[in-house]
């Protein structure tokens, strides 16, 4: 029973906290070297890992459906299955996991850290907002990155799977590209998947810098704040990824 | 004496079970220095944060400048804070800027300066605490000592009419130390603050202050002009200032006797 109520209780603080996030991002726009800033840091700084996962991905999965669509004499599919498995699914998801571990743990470390070490304290005490001037920012920045890791990981794990199909297995590369071209829409895979990631980047980017702020400021505080965010926001990136798929391919 | 700059009404704090404040009544007088001291976890800091706003008393009310700081809409209180300046204990300086940067960020914030004022303004505070020369390093950078000096002129950044130090003589060798209370009993003088300074360092706080306030268990203990606490008889302030280990704040932490809890286990 306590557990719920605490479970209820942050809900709500998490609800407000994200009220008063979304009050602060029209000023953003006064300052948005403070985005940039972010961007490079929350999403440049996961390009490399999104990168080489993508590349993994899109080779491991050409491999194994090169094996499954070679008994239905059907490899010239190969490129069309990598790509909508990728667009659809795997892109916004993987992403959005690697993307938690990576940026979302960083997120809430830096920001309990901060209160930790009484930085945020520090600003309200000279009259600036933490939330508008630390959070918002952060929060908008992951927001902004999380749709182009997961297009920029769906794009190398095509060429991952091109790589791995076309040139070492033989799949022709005509039929690869061609396939691709006539099977997969813009709005109903593409879009979809846009739209995919543009949720989970608003999922983990709020429980990231809400565990952050919530957390309490000691090591071990800090240090649960990080472990539930990568949980918390894989699960939820998880859950999400049903609810919308079920809505968007009924 | 001078007016009361911040006065303490029958203020009620509690944390979870725990009161922290029983009904305090303080006056802080405009342009004296008052030491608020007592033992650890009496919720000194608390009671910086409660008046700087950043923390609601259960009752009582706190008057900074006339106003009452819990009463106030948030851009109102923000006006207030600006003319509040606070030292943290561990400096509380933004890691990912450099000295220089730190103390123009609240002059960025609240001010249309020009980069070149705000550069004169920056190099001025530094000097007044005697690292000019080093506002280009990071805070990862500086001694304890240092990062409190950058702290205090990040803290005299927009000339508040007073400044609250939290422990400023926890864990500084006796050199930083000395820099540091000549730095609070200059900076008071020179800018004609008040300054409110909570720090269990007995003989530092006593060489600086004017006032003194003692509070234990949720209560002021003692207040006085420094010279009447030196000389007070109160037990509480005796204990406190010659460091007895005995005395109203027992050796022993409350609750059962040894001789109970050897009994209850041999039952």
């Amino acid at each position: 029973m306590k557990a719920l109520i605490n479970s209820v209780s942050r809900l709500g603080r998490g609800t407000i906290f994200l009220s008063k996030i979304l009050a602060g991002i029209p000023q953003l726009f006064l300052r948005f070297q403070l985005v940039v800033q972010q961007v490079y840091s929350v999403g440049v700084q996961t390009l490399f890992i999104t990168l080489i996962a993508g590349l993994f991905v899109g080779m491991v999965l050409a491999l194994q459906l090169y094996y499954t669509l070679t008994t239905f004499g059907a490899t010239d599919t190969l490129g069309m299955i990598v790509d909508l498995s990728l667009v659809r699914e795997l892109g916004p998801v993987v992403a959005a996991l690697l993307f938690a571990g990576r940026a979302g743990s960083a997120l809430t470390a830096e920001i309990g850290l901060m209160k930790a070490t009484e930085q945020l304290s520090g600003l309200e005490m000279m009259a600036v907002d933490p939330v508008h001037r630390i959070i918002a920012p952060r929060f908008l920045a992951g927001f902004i990155s999380m749709p182009l890791l997961a297009a920029i990981f769906s794009a190398v794990g095509i060429l991952g799977a091109y790589s791995v199909g076309v040139d070492l297995l033989g799949v022709d590369s005509g039929a690869f590209w061609s396939q691709i071209q006539a099977k997969v829409d813009f709005y109903d895979d593409v879009m979809n998947g846009i739209i995919k990631s543009v949720v989970f980047g608003f999922i983990v980017s709020w429980i990231a810098v809400f565990e952050g702020y919530d957390c309490i400021p000691t090591s071990e505080g800090v240090a649960r704040a990080t472990t539930r965010t990568v949980v918390h926001s894989s699960l939820a990136v998880l859950a999400m990824d049903f609810v919308l798929t079920a809505i968007m391919y009924q | 004496m001078t007016q009361a700059l911040i006065q303490i009404r029958n203020l009620h704090f509690s944390r979870g079970r725990s009161k922290i404040f029983d009904g305090i009544d303080m006056d802080i007088h405009a342009g004296r220095i008052t030491a608020v001291m007592g033992p650890s976890g009496t919720g000194k800091t608390t009671l910086l944060k409660l008046i700087g706003g950043q923390l609601k008393p259960d009752a009582g009310e706190i008057m900074v400048d006339g106003l009452n700081v819990h009463q106030l809409k948030r851009a109102d209180l923000y006006k207030l804070r600006q003319k509040m300046g606070m030292l943290f204990q561990s400096g509380a300086l933004l890691t990912d800027l450099s000295v220089f940067e730190n103390i123009a960020y609240p002059l960025r914030e609240h001010t249309n300066l020009s980069d070149s004022l705000i550069r004169s303004m920056v190099l001025i505070k530094l000097q007044a605490v005697g690292l000019s020369s080093a506002h280009h390093l990071m805070p990862s950078e500086l001694s304890g000592g240092m990062a409190r000096r950058v702290a205090l002129a990040r803290a005299m950044a927009l000339d508040p009419m007073m400044i609250m130090y939290d422990e400023p003589f926890t864990g500084q060798d006796p050199i930083s130390l000395g820099v540091l209370v000549k730095l609070i009993r200059d900076t008071n003088n020179a800018l004609k603050l008040t300054s409110i300074v909570v720090s269990h360092d007995v003989d530092e706080t006593l060489s600086i202050a004017d006032d003194v306030k003692i509070i234990s268990q949720g209560k002021v203990v003692a207040a006085g002009t420094k010279e009447e606490i030196k000389h007070s008889d109160s037990p509480w302030v005796r204990q406190f200032i010659d460091g007895q280990a005995d005395g109203p704040v027992p050796f022993h932490y409350p609750g059962d006797t040894i001789e109970q809890q050897l009994l209850q286990d041999i039952r």
